[in-house]
């Protein structure tokens, strides 16, 4: 099965190469019109195909190596490494994606599975999906050849074959990371898709807007996949990693937050370009970035870069990754620089304080914080280059940098609906912002009275003073949506009598983008929340002996004994603690540490109790050397389950925004592109 | 004159606002009594877990309980934070501190995300007011009972007057 794997990684790479030769040669003799002894349609057909047959090569590879895993064939490197024949099904599965080879060829066989698509449904636009599927030919070409050459996942073992493997890193061993590594995988590669779309456009002088039409579908479905990725390893980070955080901007997190920055200005900044034919050079540029960042990310993951907790697969090749970024920098500054009159703009922004304009700002701070992310990442590396002297830039870095410049995008998440295109009026502007002002006043005096104060024991808190801060935007921001919607639900219910949670229903139906948009703005508002409620934590330590008891918030945790379990896969003991409040048992949490037997490394397993206000959350730290007792620590961290809410209401609106509306915009999509586009109505009301 | 006496209601108002809130935030605002939390947050584990030291709590970890222990005996002899920190980095090197510094080429990590925000916030706004100030002169056609009645409708019928 090794050597089947093997040989089918070579094929791809082979298949690959063609499409990506094939298809530059007969998409260059339809630009030039030069004779050729064959037809360059039947040429870049065969390229098409060349592609599809590269997917069924790579599918082979990726089953290979998934059998090897169930087989326990511990002659490969890879699964001797990452496997053993106690771990449970679902998680040699993961197998795949957890050592630097298998994930390189997930990451291979996904970007085969998203051209598979493209290039199924090319007949939408032959000669744009042409260009496309050439572009990913050549990212595919790379990849493959990394797998084939530098990371082989199918190396054979040196010297004797062990009778059982390593095991799977115990931090993987939870079952989030059964769906968490693909899902971002599928937020990274999908971004491929928009960059050989509009990488592909620009060669091609595509005319009109209809790529960034299909180029935004695709990238909403990536944005959506990459948005699910962080936010289960927020999740995971926080009922594995046991510190009682989700986020600790270490490299890798920051890695996978930057294309998402990118790729939401984009989606943002799309809509210039649609509606006013504006932004096409930013745009262009912007999914040129976020594609770069998605390499940057995975060199960061894979080559050892900077330290991370993420460092779970590291090796040498990084270079490959510098010189196939190095690759497509030059290849895109030399195609926009080519054919940059293509990208001229139709209309230029007429006032500061206009729909436009907030876009504009929106799209800066998006790139200011990804800028920001970048630069304390890769801070250490270039002071360690510079000076010789390597720092740590952590949280209280971009607590201080970030959060301020992340307050300013949710306060114009708020500002930019209520201002109109072109320009505003000071009418205008006192009507729409009337009550999003009260709300923030009011939730200002609210939180001051309730003891959200910006000072602590006295002293000035920063926390507490940005946990304020976004409560009272986030009370602004709702309330400008929510106006919007009543706003516009109110007219509907008034001209077809329907009660306003039908209207609300119609609203959104008739231009599901806009009203969709506003939905994950609702959602990110609620994650901004559940974000702040972390100023506020508080947590105890204690040694708990048997019937000992801790008090922290408005629980009492006693301890009711500490037994021990064992399964093939790992021993394990656990602390037994019942939890009071106000004097009664309420429920029993059971805290985990466990020692997996493979790699003989120990792994916490924290017991978390979700209500609305808060999270209980339990960590088993093991005894204290010195007097044997067991030693617990319990944090309440308020709002938590705000951020899992939010998430969901994103995800929501995301499929929203991606159904058609009921409103003839969509019809534009259908239209062939040799056929220019018809022109958009007056006042087609939305985005 | 009535519009500058409105303006410059709303700027004292403003003024008024903000003073009051400087007020506000200051109330109670004495030394600080939990040094304690505030320092091992500002440096890290150097277990090499990548963690803050006051939340680094990983099974095994040998380094955060020295760390902890010697910061604590730092605070209860005395030493200001500027003297703990400095114990710290002379122990460990600046890969203990969880931020850099602001002296030497650490202050470039400080300053460039704030250079580069101003900078970019500045270009922005520059080039708007540009093209705003370039653009052709647009001459509003007269008021007519037919563009008067479409403005109705369309008010009547968006709500608003103009957004999306």
């Amino acid at each position: 099965m090794a050597t089947f794997g093997s040989f089918a990684l070579l094929i791809a790479l082979a298949l690959a190469a063609y499409n990506l030769l094939a298809g530059a040669i007969a998409l260059r003799l339809l630009a030039t019109g030069q004779p050729a002894p064959i037809s360059p349609e039947r040429l870049a057909d065969t390229a098409r195909r060349a592609g599809i047959a590269g997917f069924v090569a790579i599918t082979a590879a990726a089953f290979a190596l998934v059998w090897l895993v169930f087989t326990n064939d511990f002659s490969i490197t890879y699964i001797m490494e990452h496997s053993n024949r106690a771990l449970p099904g679902p998680y040699k599965f993961a197998a795949l994606w957890s050592g630097q080879e298998g994930s390189l060829l997930l990451w291979a066989w996904l970007l085969g599975t998203y051209g598979f698509v493209l290039r199924l449904t090319h007949k939408y636009d032959v000669r744009l999906y042409a260009y496309a599927g050439t572009i990913l030919a050549a990212v595919q070409v790379f990849f493959l050849a990394v797998v084939n050459f530098a990371a082989p996942p199918f190396a054979l073992m040196k010297g004797a074959i062990p009778d059982d493997g390593n095991g799977l890193n115990p931090l993987l061993q939870y079952p989030e990371m059964v769906i968490h590594p693909p899902l971002l995988y599928l937020g990274y590669v999908g971004f491929t898709v928009p960059f050989a779309f509009a990488l592909g456009a620009l060669m091609m002088r595509y005319p009109g807007e209809k790529w960034i039409k299909i180029t935004r579908l695709w990238t909403m479905v990536t944005w959506l996949f990459l948005t699910m990725g962080i936010f289960l390893g927020m999740h995971w980070a926080y009922a594995v990693l046991g510190w009682g955080g989700y986020w600790g901007w270490d490299p890798v997190e920051n890695a996978s937050f930057m294309p998402w920055l990118t790729g939401t200005a984009f989606l943002h900044s799309v809509m210039m370009q649609e509606k006013k034919g504006m932004m096409k050079s930013w745009n262009v540029w912007l999914i040129f970035a976020t594609f770069l960042l998605t390499l940057l990310g995975t060199l960061l993951t894979r080559a050892g870069l900077v330290s991370s907790v993420h460092a779970f697969a590291q090796s040498s090749i990084g270079t490959w990754f510098v010189v196939f970024m190095g690759v497509v920098l030059a290849v895109c500054l030399f195609t926009y620089i080519l054919q940059r009159s293509h990208l001229k703009v139709d209309n230029h922004l007429e006032s500061l304080v206009s729909r436009e304009s907030s876009f504009l700002f929106n799209n800066l701070v998006l790139l200011v914080a990804c800028f920001v992310i970048l630069w304390g990442t890769l801070f250490p590396v270039l002071s360690e280059f510079v000076v010789g002297n390597k720092v740590t830039v952590g949280a209280p870095f971009y607590n201080r940098v970030a959060v301020p410049i992340g307050l300013f995008l949710l306060f114009l998440t708020g500002v930019g609906p209520l201002l109109p295109w072109r320009a505003t009026s000071l009418r205008s502007i006192r009507r729409n912002f009337v009550v999003p002002t009260i709300a923030v006043w009011a939730t200002v005096i609210v939180c001051l009275a309730v003891g959200v104060r910006p000072w602590h024991d006295g002293a000035f808190d920063s926390g507490n003073f940005y946990a304020l801060v976004a409560f009272a935007v986030s009370a602004g921001v709702m309330a400008a949506i929510l106006s919007e919607f009543l706003r516009g639900a109110g007219v509907i219910s008034r001209q077809t009598g329907r009660n306003l949670f039908a209207a609300t229903w119609l609203l959104t139906r008739r231009n599901t983008r806009r009203y969709g948009g506003y939905i994950i703005h609702i959602g990110v508002v609620i994650v901004v929340i559940g974000l702040a409620g972390a100023a506020f934590n508080r947590s105890e330590e204690k040694e708990l002996g048997l019937h000992d008891k801790l008090a922290i918030g408005p629980y009492t945790l006693e301890c009711i004994g500490f037994t021990q379990d064992s399964n093939l896969n790992y021993n394990s003991e656990y602390a037994m603690l019942d939890v009071y409040k106000d004097g009664k048992k309420q429920f029993q949490m059971t805290p985990e540490k466990r020692v997996y037997l493979a790699s003989q490394q120990p792994q916490t397993m924290v017991a978390i109790h979700s209500v609305l206000s808060w999270d209980l959350y339990v960590v088993y730290e093991g005894a204290n050397p010195d007097t044997g007792q067991p030693i617990i620590k319990a944090i309440i961290n308020p709002l938590v389950s705000w951020l899992w809410a939010g998430v969901a209401i994103i995800v929501f609106g995301t499929f929203v925004a991606l159904v058609p509306s009921l409103t003839p915009a969509t019809a534009a999509l259908r239209v062939p592109a040799t056929r220019p586009a018809p022109s958009e109505p007056a006042f087609k009301g939305g985005l | 004159m009535g519009t500058r006496l409105r303006f410059t209601f709303w700027v004292k108002s403003a003024q008024a606002l903000a003073l009051a809130l400087a007020v506000c935030f200051s109330l109670g605002a004495t030394d600080a009594s939990s040094r304690y939390n505030n320092l091992n947050h500002r440096l890290m584990c150097t277990c090499g877990c990548a963690e803050i030291l006051g939340e680094c709590n990983h099974v095994g970890c040998t380094s955060s309980a020295g760390e902890l222990a010697e910061l604590r005996a730092g605070i209860a002899g005395g030493k200001s934070d500027k003297e703990i920190l400095a114990s710290f980095v002379d122990k460990y090197g600046a890969v203990v501190l969880a931020a850099p510094t602001t002296h030497g080429f650490d202050l470039v990590a400080w300053i460039a995300p704030f250079a580069v925000f101003g900078a970019a916030l500045m270009g922005t706004i520059l080039l708007i007011r540009h093209w705003s100030l370039g653009k052709t002169q647009f001459t509003p056609e007269p008021p007519s009972p037919e563009m008067d009645a479409l403005h109705d409708k369309i008010r009547r019928e968006t709500g608003s007057d103009g957004g999306f």
